[in-house]
């Protein structure tokens, strides 16, 4: 919403102050100021002044040497290039030190362009002669300027006048955000009434003549509204005779602040209408409406219509037209046709004024893309009391101009108007939910200042239709704390009961992630839950992956924002490619976010949503550097089971090789691999690219953040380094579990040190070697009893083909 | 006698001198051997006592072990010191350029984004607020019904909200997290819930389809506006420093009322107005509210009873702020050269 400040003025006369003080309060009050723009900010020292010679330079065949009476007794001689400059006219001259907006070509210069003394050519000039750009104006909203050259103003404007207040340049345009609730407030009225009350001046709203003739305009034209839940009323009224002609000067200013282009009285005054009670209207010419009837009903699917603006446009059943006896002649709300538009020969008009559904509007706009001045204020839901105030006020301003002979009477069809509502008044609950003390008094100034009626012997505010968005006391309490002032109520912080602030368990869970994720040097990556069902080509899953049942968006932002991913993967593959081809060395992210998992498609219930902690990398390091960190964070959740990697399930993505599933209790709690080259190649990784990926609701189930004691050892370890060669395909975990098993209780580790494949190992075959220590808890172990563990482990190893190394 | 007790002076004097003399560890043992070893001069003088009158021997015997004592005693001196200065040599060829690059751990940086909502949950736990999680793919009923967003409420249309289902959407806000408290009814709640949310706007330098948000909700008996200006303000406080001031501006949100945006004063300029603030002196960093009425009501808490506030915070608009990021982009791009900044 948009408008100047002298077009508030109008309804608010005594309101004297500047534009920052203005944007600064009313944005306090609640309407805030986007912006203001001061017309007359980079001009100074601008008066009328009249040519009474114009000569032609010596020494130049374009300048002139004007003598111009500017009324300080004495004429200046001003050097002027414009072609329409000539003795007689009235202009606006720049004195010297004065200063102006631009240049004539319509450039801007912030802060203006100072005008000194000085020669042209050799002739002194003690001014300029300016033109509408150069006031930083445009035709467009002067349209009486000539194309090229100076401005010329009416013969009876007196010399010496401030040219600036002539032309309406001693103005600002504001420009607010208006809230979705304040529909009053998409128009100069309502913005005018929030001004008066924020500044506690009196509010002066247009006072609405009576007009017409004799006649009655219901023997004109006859309405009918056939989709009476779209349409809550329509208001018409008749002109005739009509006089087509440019609206008055001021009324052209006012639309030319709110960026209205002056057509002709008409549309001017149903422009301005629209701006003054943001209430939209129409004018037919009402010759071309057949039978003089007008039916409001929705249009046939497949219907089309043309526009006044010559487009032909395509209907539906939802979208609500207005009808004459035989056709359509206009959408409602959006667009009039092009079949019954005022034209310059018009004799009858008649005026609309209507209350239209304003989702029907919305989205019937939506619909047809096409967003009109009129949509846009009917979308938001109008108040049908304005209509007949609007149809009246055009038909005043009418008769006013002189634009033709309003007829008697309005053709007003409705069903039941809203009726002002009243709301108990409770200072007590009002003070309680502010917390503050405001005295009763004060509050019932506050909600007349603001427009609403305090009826005492009720104890009820009485709210006026156009504020719909007053219904309960906090509405109330809003509109004293607002015109009171935010700042004006105290800062306190809560009591009441005690309450334990914390992360829940599953968060706690997430931050040792990645606190153990950073302790190895992986990044923090933030991914998109969404992605392109391309996904799993890409990561080389089957048809019938269970992976590719993923929840689609119905109207995503493009096919790559379409479907929820079911797999974290893509999104660190994404962002370790990126890292690589940007030539970034060295890359380790980790990324805690959810995968969302539908539980039958099309969802019928929430899905799944699982939260994922995902670790990947490429450059230094390999598989088991990656299955450390995995470790390291099952232990720091407490979680000292022993982790399974088992290799029965592979997965398409990784490496058949150099994969593995996580089980945890027997539970499968994630996967860890080697990115499959062809999938790696898919995503331009060059190097080889390491993933793991927890299931962090699996965790879960058995992290523990309780640690207990266990004591440290007392007695002396006795320590045995073997050698072994075991056939190449047993795996480590087979061989470490036979020595546990073998190693019983006085086995308190077992490490690998080596392991070794080539000359002196047989083919088939590779070398191992373990460092076993052994220690009873309490007691120094014997050398004995040693042995005899040793001779269980080398007896059970050999049993799964292992030999010492000779 | 007389010529004894000169020699052994002789030799001691001899003695002392040649250690002061010595210049490193070797020449000092050889003097130990010279002096003191069993050919040394000290012990055959002892040797030569066979040759003396009993009576005398005491005497010489004294003479001479006094002056081992002093060559002894001078030897650890002077042995103590060669020592110190090998090591102090030793220690001078290890010198090293200090100024050489570090070796830098391997370690891993934190998003900004969670940096800053970890900022953001260390203010507000320290204030007794539980932090909860709610579904990111949510029905419409909480996402907007519960929340006084009725059917065809312009923020429903299609451009600003994902889809999934005619009920079931991606949540545009976390404040349905707000209704799924408050619904299980235990009373009083202070929470924060931050979360991802999602709308439906082209990826550029100020917008993602997808960002966070942190609600925050109070309910409880006697819980005001004031309370919340109040909770807030510790809250700017906190997290921009402790000259921050905040401004309450009237706004709307269908949830609550009265219903307000808040500014911090800039904290680059202090609020004088400059580049990062558009000139203004404020920045705009939340919206907030009393929780409206009928929100309580469709959530079963009666708001005769109770009543409190509500406010969100865009976890993005408050990185980019505080960590001066000048595109949205970068959070989700995941560049190590930019992460490794935090």
């Amino acid at each position: 919403m948009k408008t100047s400040l002298s077009w508030i003025k109008r309804y608010v006369p005594d309101l004297d102050v500047t534009a920052k003080q203005y944007m600064d309060a009313m944005t306090l009050s609640g309407t805030k100021v986007e912006g203001v723009e001061e017309l007359d900010r980079d001009l100074d020292k601008i008066v009328v002044g009249l040519v009474r010679t114009c000569e032609a330079h010596p020494d130049s065949d374009h300048l002139h040497v004007c003598r111009v009476d500017v009324g300080s007794g004495e004429d200046l001689q001003i050097v002027c290039g414009a072609p329409n400059v000539c003795a007689g006219q009235k202009v606006p001259v720049v004195l010297a030190g004065g200063r102006v907006a631009g240049g004539h070509d319509g450039s801007r210069t912030e802060g203006g362009i100072e005008i000194k003394k000085g020669k042209l050519r050799g002739v002194e000039s003690m001014g300029m002669i300016c033109s509408i750009e150069e006031l930083g104006s445009t035709r467009e909203m002067y349209p009486e300027a000539p194309e090229y050259g100076i401005y010329v103003f009416p013969e009876d404007t007196p010399i010496g006048a401030d040219a600036i207040e002539l032309l309406g340049l001693h103005d600002a345009v504001v420009e607010y955000e208006v809230t979705s609730n304040r529909v009053d407030c998409y128009s100069v009225i309502g913005i005018a009434r929030e001004a008066a009350a924020t500044f506690s001046r009196s509010f002066c709203p247009p006072v609405i003549k009576e007009t017409g003739n004799d006649e009655d305009a219901h023997d004109y034209v006859d309405v009918e509204i056939q989709n009476k839940e779209l349409c809550r009323r329509y208001c018409a009224r008749v002109v005739k005779n009509v006089k087509i002609g440019p609206s008055p000067l001021w009324m052209q200013r006012c639309l030319r602040s709110n960026g209205i282009r002056p057509i002709n009285n008409i549309v001017d005054i149903t422009n301005f209408i629209m701006e003054e009670y943001g209430q939209p209207m129409h004018a037919f010419d009402y010759d071309t409406v057949a039978g003089h009837r007008i039916i409001v009903k929705t249009a046939e699917n497949g219907e089309t219509f043309t526009t006044l603006d010559g487009q032909e446009r395509q209907l539906d059943d939802q979208i609500l037209m207005i009808c004459d006896a035989e056709k359509p002649i206009g959408i409602a709300g959006i667009m009039g046709g092009e079949n019954s538009m005022i034209t310059d020969d018009v004799k009858t008009v008649l005026f609309e004024a209507a209350c239209f559904d304003g989702t029907n509007i919305r989205l019937s706009s939506k619909r047809l893309g096409l967003q009109t001045d009129a949509s846009a204020k009917f979308d938001k839901g109008l108040d049908p009391n304005t209509a007949e105030e609007a149809i009246n006020r055009a038909c005043e301003l009418m008769e006013e101009f002189g634009a033709g002979e309003v007829v008697g009477g309005i053709v007003d069809v409705h069903e039941a108007l809203p009726a002002p509502e009243a709301i108990p008044f409770d200072p007590g609950a009002i003070n309680r939910l502010l917390g503050t003390d405001f005295p009763e008094d004060d509050m019932i100034a506050i909600f007349e200042r603001a427009g609403l009626r305090y009826d005492e012997f009720n104890r009820a505010v009485i709210v006026p239709t156009f504020r719909q968005d007053i219904h309960r006391t906090c509405d109330l309490a809003e509109e004293v704390a607002r015109f009171w002032g935010y700042d004006k109520i105290p800062t306190t912080l809560p009591h009441g009961e005690a309450t334990t602030g914390r992360l829940q368990r599953p968060m706690r869970l997430m931050e040792m992630g990645r606190r153990v994720a950073e302790d190895c040097g992986f990044s923090q990556a933030y991914c998109y839950s969404f992605e392109s069902p391309k996904v799993f080509n890409r990561l080389n899953l089957d048809a019938n992956d269970p992976l590719r049942q993923a929840i689609a968006i119905a109207n995503p932002l493009g096919e790559d924002f379409s479907i929820m991913r079911t797999t974290s993967l893509n999104g660190i593959l994404t962002a370790l490619a990126l890292n690589s081809s940007r030539r970034n060395r060295n890359v380790r992210l980790y990324e805690m976010g959810n995968i969302y998992l539908p539980k039958a498609l099309p969802l019928t219930e929430l899905p799944d949503e699982r939260m994922t902690f995902t670790l990947g990398f490429y450059g230094e390091g390999d598989f088991f550097d990656l299955k450390g960190v995995v470790e390291l964070f099952f232990q720091r959740l407490g979680m000292t089971g022993e982790a399974v990697y088992t290799t029965d399930d592979l997965k398409p993505f990784l490496h058949p090789g150099r994969q593995a599933d996580i089980s945890y209790n027997g539970e499968k709690a994630g996967y860890i691999g080697e990115v499959h080259p062809k999938v790696r190649k898919t995503y331009g990784l060059r190097e080889r690219t390491y993933v793991a990926v927890i299931d962090m609701p699996v965790v879960e189930k058995y992290a523990t953040f309780d640690r207990k004691y266990e004591g440290i050892a007392r007695f002396p370890v006795m320590t045995r380094d073997i050698s072994l060669v075991v056939p190449k395909a047993l795996t480590h975990a087979a061989v470490e579990g036979m020595i546990r098993q073998r190693g019983g209780k006085l086995l308190e580790s077992c490490r690998l040190f080596d392991i070794y494949e080539g000359p002196g190992i047989a083919p088939g075959y590779k070398s191992m070697a373990y460092s076993l220590d052994f220690r009873h808890k309490e007691k120094t172990l014997e050398e004995a009893e040693v042995s005899a563990a040793m001779k269980k482990i080398m007896n059970g190893l050999e049993s799964l083909g292992v030999t010492m190394r000779s | 006698m007389i010529d004894i007790e000169g020699k052994v002076k002789e030799i001691m004097e001899n003695g002392l001198r040649e250690i002061r003399e010595a210049k490193d560890i070797d020449k000092l043992n050889d003097v130990r051997v010279a002096f003191l070893g069993k050919k040394g001069q000290l012990t055959s003088i002892m040797k030569a006592m066979k040759d003396v009158p009993a009576e005398d021997r005491p005497k010489i015997g004294k003479w001479v072990n006094d002056a081992r004592a002093s060559i002894e005693n001078s030897l650890d001196l002077m042995r103590e010191k060669l020592d110190e200065a090998q090591q102090e040599a030793f220690m001078k060829a290890e010198t090293i350029d200090v100024t050489l690059p570090a070796k830098t751990p391997i370690a891993g940086h934190r998003h900004p984004n969670t940096i800053a909502l970890e900022e953001v949950e260390r203010i507000f736990i320290g204030m007794g607020y539980e932090v909860i999680e709610g579904p990111e793919i949510e029905y419409d009923e909480y996402n907007f019904t519960k929340l006084n967003i009725p059917a065809n409420h312009p923020a429903k249309d299609e451009q600003d909200t994902f889809y999934i289902t005619k009920d079931i959407l991606l949540r545009t806000q976390t404040s349905p997290v707000q209704a799924r408290v408050m619904e299980k009814g235990h009373l009083p709640i202070r929470m924060i819930s931050p979360g991802r949310v999602f709308r439906s706007d082209e990826v550029d330098a100020t917008h993602s389809p997808s960002f966070h948000q942190i609600e925050g909700l109070v309910i409880d008996r006697d819980i005001t506006f004031a309370d919340l200006k109040g909770t807030l303000d510790v809250f700017a406080k906190e997290l921009f420093g402790p000259e921050t001031k905040t401004k309450f501006r009237p706004h709307h949100f269908p949830f609550t009322e009265p219903s307000a945006e808040v500014d911090v004063s800039c904290f680059k300029c202090g609020g004088k107005g400059c580049r990062f603030c558009k000139g203004e002196g404020w920045i705009e960093i939340l919206g907030c509210g009393m929780v409206h009425p009928h929100v309580l009501e469709m959530c079963g808490i009666d708001p005769n009873e109770y009543q409190g506030f509500a406010f969100g915070v865009g976890l993005e608009r408050i990185a980019l702020l505080k960590y001066e990021i000048d595109d949205m982009r970068l959070l989700y791009e995941n560049d190590i050269r930019f992460l490794n900044q935090f």
